[in-house]
């Protein structure tokens, strides 16, 4: 932990892998945010029936 | 008779801004206790998560002025809540850009809510201002590397003879006080937005922007 981060350096592309990892992780969230249903509905298509 | 006492035709200014507000943000949509069905989705969460983030990055940050850096060096309990303080912003932050993602993607600037959008822009560029402004608060060596590698970097921009990130007053200043009210007052003026012309709908849902109209009982 007391020392620098490591860095991903792919081309122009320089970035640590910690914000890289951070980035990821917001990447699969919002998906998953997407995706998961929401507590208490069903899907829209049941609600219109 | 004209000028007197709760006579709303006098053209008051006080009787015209009640006029509008009760017009514009009637309490069923300032308090409203139902959405639309749309919102129940796990996107719609995360501008309130980064809501509930700022609520903690303030009260920790209030506790944190009140008994300053040697405080939050040396004790423990300072140490806890420095911690608590760096993390609710990262999850500030973190649930802000989900937030601009899911509102870019669902252009939420649709149907007249420019102005949320705007105000929301704003608000994010405060923030990375105010971060900037807290690392450079932290009173230790940390605070010291960023602001000397940083003050070339702020010079080049012109904005230098204002802004001097080798100036902790003026950086603490900034950070406990203008930028927090900055912040909250923009947030809320976000929320009051919202209220007023509703919660975006998804893209081709169909549905009317009001809020008043979604709320309507049926």
């Amino acid at each position: 932990m007391d020392q620098p981060a490591g860095y991903l350096h792919w081309g122009f592309i320089l970035i640590s892998w910690p914000n890289l990892l951070v980035i990821g992780l917001m990447v699969v969230l919002f998906g998953l945010a997407l995706i998961l249903p929401f507590p208490g509905h069903g899907s829209t298509t049941e609600k219109e029936k | 008779m004209k000028g007197r006492v709760g006579d709303e035709s006098t053209g008051s200014w006080t009787a015209a801004a009640r006029r509008q507000l009760e017009r514009r943000l009637p309490w069923e949509n300032l308090l409203p206790d139902r959405q639309p069905f749309y919102v129940g989705s796990w996107v719609y969460v995360f501008g309130v998560v980064t809501i509930a983030a700022l609520v903690w990055v303030v009260l920790s940050g209030v506790v944190l002025a009140a008994f300053g850096p040697q405080w939050w060096h040396l004790s423990s309990v300072g140490r806890f809540f420095n911690s608590l303080h760096f993390w609710s912003v990262q999850v500030f932050f973190v649930f802000m850009v989900l937030h601009l993602w899911g509102q870019y993607f669902m252009a939420s600037w649709r149907e007249g809510r420019a102005p949320t959008w705007m105000i929301g822009v704003v608000t994010f560029a405060i923030s990375i201002v105010a971060a900037f402004t807290g690392y450079l608060s932290q009173q230790n060596f940390d605070a010291q590397y960023i602001a000397m590698n940083a003050k070339d970097a702020v010079n080049s921009t012109g904005v230098g003879w204002f802004f001097n990130v080798l100036n902790f007053g003026q950086m603490y200043g900034l950070h406990v006080m203008l930028l927090p009210i900055a912040i909250i007052a923009l947030v809320f003026l976000h929320i009051v937005q919202v209220r007023m012309k509703g919660v975006v709908p998804p893209i081709g849902h169909g549905a009317k922007p009001a809020v008043r109209w979604d709320l309507r009982k049926k």
